[in-house]
């Protein structure tokens, strides 16, 4: 018999599902439309109409010191700031999941250990101090702050996909699998993984946002993408010396953050309580913020 | 206890060397000579020649590793190749910043979070509780350095309250220092106080639908004796073990908040460092916070044992790295 009935979502979707979603899609197809198409071409220089307030009609967010189009710039950033966060938590599941699904496999022996004792260790080393590492030896550039990134979110997947195969190599249904003659790899791949799955894309909701908020910092203080890619980042370090005759400068490409990470967060936490009622609440909010690490 | 702190001394030290390893064999992964690396393209080979003896750089990769681990434990980090200073006076000056608003934001955190956490709990599902929910939702997607650049254009720029950045220096009296790392560590606390918070609010939960609480309320205690005599202490298991790892946030957020504020910080020392290929002060740097993220973990570590008995037996039959 097996222990674990499958369990379909409730019909009813959480409120902060939806609300992430709405966000998030909103967002995203912002960043798809700049891939085509952008109001103005970012690089498109307008002197006479630099720092036009929002809400004009030539310019609907207004512009910024070069007579740049701030919704053309802002639309451009989601672009940059969405795949850098998206390949960075690519790069953390390909490497950290394979690791995590193997640790638990070999629970005990010296693998698990050393895998264990890298990632106590790897959690000594925020996003951002691997960012420093890196840019001292490469430069400063998106590349460089997805491996940055990237680096930083694969003990984070293993530490999930581990906690989560252990739980599932307890169950009867995996006993049985062995019992059939499966291999370790053989019941990694095509048992345990599948049903780690929905922790793993409500991790990876949580450390794309997260990404979001590291990709953006990298950027302000000029380790991530670099000129004339524009990012939300440095539009921000660029109208810090012109807040105070220009406050649309810093004000919108931070609300543009804030709706990203705010959209990204409540699907995460709206798909944790939609895919997985049986977890209570305590766990979610211990589990969120034990597995999701530095910004920046 | 004493068998646990050996355990978790041990795995203290074998952190560090693992660290100080990956650090060093990041910076030794530099292609080419780390000496013409610092000093440019136009460099004169006999200038690349001298800095590659200044540095050290002339000898085999582990005696030189030996040279700079043995050097940082009797504090001689080396020397700045740009400053022409020893790095170790650097780090000490900055550290002089940087570490009074770590510690400002540490403890504006655990003010903002703990009474609001609690808060929230024993107004379970009541228009205060959605109201904290919905703010420390927003909190947590807030960015820190946007925050800052916020408390400036209201604080500094229009009410004129503080300044916009720098620091006077200690020497301007303690109220003048104080008051330049006042905004900044507002904006570092923010999000780690919203993540705090949530926290706070669940483990109080969890604990006031224990029996023992229900047992507190039967015999007349007062909502307040039972949230602080008996919820509070049960509570900060979960609390304390996300304000450790909470330490490394503010520590990187830290790095980017000095630049906001013009704070002469270690963070603005990394930067200038990685600008002008400093690479001893960059090494040393990222040494020094990774190093204190550990160091904070481990005392987590024991400050967990010390509030939950049972830890210390539990961990320590997992074994050193558990």
């Amino acid at each position: 018999m097996m222990d674990q009935s499958p369990q379909m979502p409730p019909a009813q979707m959480p409120l902060a599902l939806k609300l992430g979603m709405i966000l998030t899609v909103l967002m995203a197809v912002m960043a798809l439309i700049s891939i085509v198409w952008t109001p103005y071409a970012v690089d498109q220089l307008n002197i006479q109409a630099r720092l036009q307030p929002p809400f004009q009609a030539a310019h609907w967010l207004g512009t910024d010191h070069f007579g740049r189009d701030l919704l053309s710039m802002v639309m451009m950033g989601a672009q940059v700031s969405i795949a850098v966060a998206m390949v960075a938590v690519g790069i953390g599941m390909a490497v950290g999941v394979p690791l995590g699904l193997t640790a638990a496999a070999l629970q005990g022996t010296r693998f698990d250990d050393v895998i264990m004792r890298g990632n106590d260790l790897a959690f000594a080393f925020p996003a951002l101090v691997i960012a420093i590492l890196i840019t001292a030896i490469l430069g400063p550039s998106a590349f460089n702050a997805i491996i940055a990134i990237g680096i930083f979110n694969i003990p984070v997947f293993a530490r999930v996909a581990r906690g989560g195969a252990l739980t599932q190599w307890q169950l009867d249904y995996i006993l049985a699998a062995r019992v059939a003659g499966k291999s370790k790899t053989r019941i990694s791949i095509e048992h345990i993984l599948p049903n780690i799955s929905t922790v793993l894309i409500v991790q990876g909701s949580i450390q794309f946002s997260l990404g979001i908020l590291a990709e953006a910092g990298l950027s302000y203080v000029g380790l991530g993408a670099q000129p004339p890619i524009p990012s939300w980042g440095r539009m921000l370090a660029e109208s810090q010396t012109m807040i105070s005759f220009a406050p649309h400068l810093a004000i919108i490409p931070g609300v543009a953050i804030i709706i990203t990470v705010l959209g990204l967060n409540l699907m995460g936490d709206g798909l944790r309580d939609w895919l997985d009622p049986k977890l209570t609440h305590r766990s979610r909010q211990n589990h969120r913020h034990m597995t999701e690490r530095g910004e920046g | 206890m004493l068998t646990f702190i050996i355990n978790r001394m041990m795995t203290l030290a074998i952190s560090l060397v693992v660290a100080s390893l990956v650090i060093f064999t990041t910076i030794e992964l530099i292609p080419g000579d780390p000496a013409a690396f610092m000093l440019g393209l136009n460099a004169e080979p006999e200038t690349v020649a001298a800095l590659r003896q200044e540095l050290g750089l002339n000898g085999h990769p582990v005696e030189r590793y030996w040279r700079w681990v043995t050097g940082m434990i009797t504090g001689d980090f080396g020397r700045s190749y740009t400053y022409q200073v020893p790095v170790a006076d650097l780090v000490m000056a900055r550290l002089g910043v940087s570490l009074p608003l770590t510690v400002m934001a540490l403890i504006l955190t655990i003010a903002i979070a703990l009474p609001v956490g609690m808060m929230a709990a024993s107004k379970r599902n009541k228009p205060a509780d959605w109201g904290v929910m919905g703010m420390t939702q927003l909190g947590i997607a807030i960015p820190n350095f946007w925050f800052a650049m916020i408390l400036v254009l209201v604080f500094a720029i229009q009410l004129q309250w503080f300044s916009a950045g720098g620091f006077p220096g200690w020497d301007e009296g303690l109220g003048a220092g104080l008051k330049a790392l006042v905004l900044p560590a507002i904006a570092l606390a923010l999000p780690q106080a919203s993540i705090l918070a949530r926290v706070m609010r669940s483990a109080m939960i969890d604990v006031l639908a224990q029996d023992y609480i229900r047992t507190a309320r039967a015999k007349g205690l007062s909502e307040r004796q039972v949230l602080l005599r008996h919820g509070l202490r049960n509570a900060l298991i979960p609390v304390v073990t996300i304000l450790g790892l909470q330490f490394s946030f503010l520590i990187a957020g830290a790095i980017i908040i000095e630049n906001v504020f013009f704070l002469p910080g270690l963070g603005r020392l990394v930067f200038q460092a990685i600008t002008q290929r400093d690479l001893i002060v960059v090494e040393s740097v990222v040494m020094l916070l990774v190093f204190s993220v550990i160091i904070v973990t481990f005392f987590v570590d024991l400050t967990y044992a010390w509030i939950d008995p049972r830890l210390r037996h539990s961990r320590l039959n997992k074994g050193v790295w558990s």
